[in-house]
């Protein structure tokens, strides 16, 4: 695992960063949807949600490069996809000895490979604006807003907020044992003892860990009660809509629903 | 293990999307129920604490390393309720704020290592106490196997989507994906095994209390999942599907054409011919009765306790 743990929340004036979080949100979820319910080699719509979400990534200010490296995070997965080149049914485009075998590269195949990277991609990019431009308390609200039960909504607000803390606790944790004992992070290094002893050393540190979670969790509570929580998580409304949210927020939705028949139809 | 967006087909990842959702808010129900108004503000900060062990990592060999995943512990722990509702936090803002697995494949992340998770963790560990009660051993055992086999399922599962999705035959996928994770689940295991040992060496009032009885739905749900996902496993055979051979034969497979949401993509499920039906129902009978001697094990354990006790007594 990287330790890539920071808010990707940046916080800069933009078209993007202005529009109220529940049309962000909304908007997201469904590009990532109909990314999703597009067919394979529908690479007309791919296009145009490419543009969509290009456009987005320029007017939110976080820049496309930004963006595009970020999205580059999946990529691994595309491995667990990739035998569908050899396995799609259809007509072989492409045939090779590879050893005792005959392997054929199927056109359907690359067909599917690409279109499933290009939908993950698509999606990710999309995800990568919508938390670079929304601070998690607006996504908060906004998740609030689209029916997320009250309890969940308020536990993820718990989490983010002790999040970076226990991480950093976690991350002094491996520090210390680093110091004293093995060196992960050195591919050639010989390591010390047992595989179940190095186990047992990382079980316990997760027990310590959890311990010390355990107990702040409790002094949280104590703190929160001294300041008159009594389990009712309370949140500040919404203002409605503005017109112009309204305006952008059915566009996109039809630019969506277009892409979605373009694909289909085509 | 998180799968990211696009790779699974609508008609997989729609409807898990819904069992997952109506499983976390029964899980939502029960423990909000249960637990006091105290413990409520608990669950956020050990959901952020699951979410920082899974950096405690350690070295296995030249250079890879393992890590905890914490559905298992959680649930030893807290109980299968709390853990669904602990790993669906955990992967929500993994999804939401990190990118690490898809927002609409959010659904099938939290089925595969939420709920299948905890669920096979819980029925494991409630089996193994059944069958042979409190001994000394049976705390890490029951830790590791929980831990171990919660991982291998959760692969299954996982596999099996990617295969209902028409990317990977399921003949390539479970097999590679299970044999991985045997391996993986070793480490969650051995994780598992020593932060239980831990915890109940330093907190023993922390562990939960394990009933005997009382909780056989539940923990027989997580069994016949556990043996539907071993039983899936290895139906393995590349062969095309009954009508599509005929339809290739005849030559009107070109006039098939995909409808525009059909309830599984393309060919039934790839990789599982009919003819493997037989094993399907060789392999159910199998585990059947593995399950019945297993019980009837249980039983006979439970009723020498008994006399023991009534002997005790007089």
């Amino acid at each position: 695992m990287h330790f890539h743990f920071h808010d990707p929340y940046q916080p800069l004036d933009s078209p993007v960063h202005r529009l109220d979080p529940r049309v962000k949100l909304a908007l997201a979820l469904g590009f990532i949807l109909t990314a999703t319910l597009l067919p394979a080699g529908a690479w007309l719509s791919y296009a145009l949600l490419g543009a969509a979400a290009w456009v987005g990534a320029h007017l939110s200010g976080l820049g496309i490069r930004t963006v595009l490296r970020r999205s580059m995070l999946a990529l691994p997965f595309v491995l667990a996809a990739f035998p569908v080149v050899f396995t799609a049914p259809g007509p072989s485009w492409l045939t090779f000895p590879l050893g005792p075998w005959q392997v054929s590269v199927r056109a359907e195949g690359v067909i599917r490979l690409l279109s499933v990277l290009l939908k993950s991609w698509l999606s990710l990019q999309i995800a990568v604006i919508l938390v670079g431009t929304t601070a998690f308390p607006e996504l908060l609200v906004a998740m609030r807003a689209m029916g997320v039960p009250r309890f969940l909504v308020m536990t993820f607000g718990l989490m983010w907020r002790y999040l970076f803390l226990l991480v950093d606790e976690a991350i002094r944790m491996l520090r210390a044992r680093e110091a004293r004992s093995v060196a992960p992070e050195v591919p050639d290094r010989r390591v010390g003892g047992t595989l179940v002893w190095r186990a047992q050393v990382t079980g316990r540190m997760v027990g310590t860990l959890f311990l010390r979670t355990l107990e702040r969790g409790e002094r949280i509570y104590m703190a929160m009660v001294a300041r008159g929580y009594d389990g009712e998580a309370r949140m500040l409304s919404m203002p409605s809509l503005s017109q112009r949210d309204l305006v952008l927020l059915t566009g996109g939705l039809l630019f969506l629903m277009g892409s979605l028949l373009l694909g289909w139809l085509f | 293990m998180h799968i990211p967006d696009g790779f699974l087909s609508p008609s997989v990842v729609l409807p898990l999307w819904g069992v997952s959702a109506g499983i976390s808010g029964y899980a939502l129900r029960r423990v909000s129920r249960e637990l006091t108004e105290r413990e409520t503000p608990v669950i956020g900060v050990v959901a952020a604490g699951i979410f920082a062990a899974q950096m405690l990592n350690f070295p296995i060999a030249g250079g890879t390393s393992g890590h905890l995943m914490g559905a298992a512990l959680a649930t030893l722990l807290f109980g299968p309720w709390v853990a669904i509702l602990i790993m669906t936090c955990v992967l929500t803002i993994q999804a939401l704020v990190f990118q690490d697995g898809g927002l609409i494949a959010l659904g099938a992340n939290i089925f595969n290592m939420g709920i299948v998770g905890a669920l096979v963790a819980y029925a494991v560990d409630q089996t193994l106490w059944g069958v042979f009660g409190d001994r000394r051993w049976m705390r890490p055992v029951a830790a590791f196997l929980a831990g171990w086999t919660a991982v291998v399922m959760g692969a299954l599962a996982t596999g099996l989507e990617l295969a209902l999705s028409g990317l990977v035959p399921a003949d390539v996928v479970l097999p590679a994906m299970g044999g991985i994770h045997a391996l993986i689940g070793v480490v969650e295991g051995l994780i598992t095994m020593s932060a239980v040992a831990f915890l109940s060496a330093v907190r023993r009032e922390l562990m939960i209390e394990r009933p005997v009885a009382g909780r056989i739905p539940l923990w027989t749900a997580g069994l016949a999942l556990i043996l539907i996902l071993t039983l899936l496993a290895p139906l393995a055979s590349a062969d095309p599907d009954g009508l599509e051979r005929v339809a290739e034969d005849l030559g009107f497979i070109q006039a098939a054409r995909p409808s525009a949401f059909s309830l599984l993509p393309d060919y039934t499920i790839p990789g599982l011919p009919n003819e493997s039906l037989a094993t399907i129902l060789a392999g159910i009978l199998g585990a059947l009765m593995v399950f019945g001697l297993v019980v009837i094990l249980w039983l006979g354990q439970r009723s020498r306790r008994g006399e023991r006790a009534s002997n005790s007594k007089t």
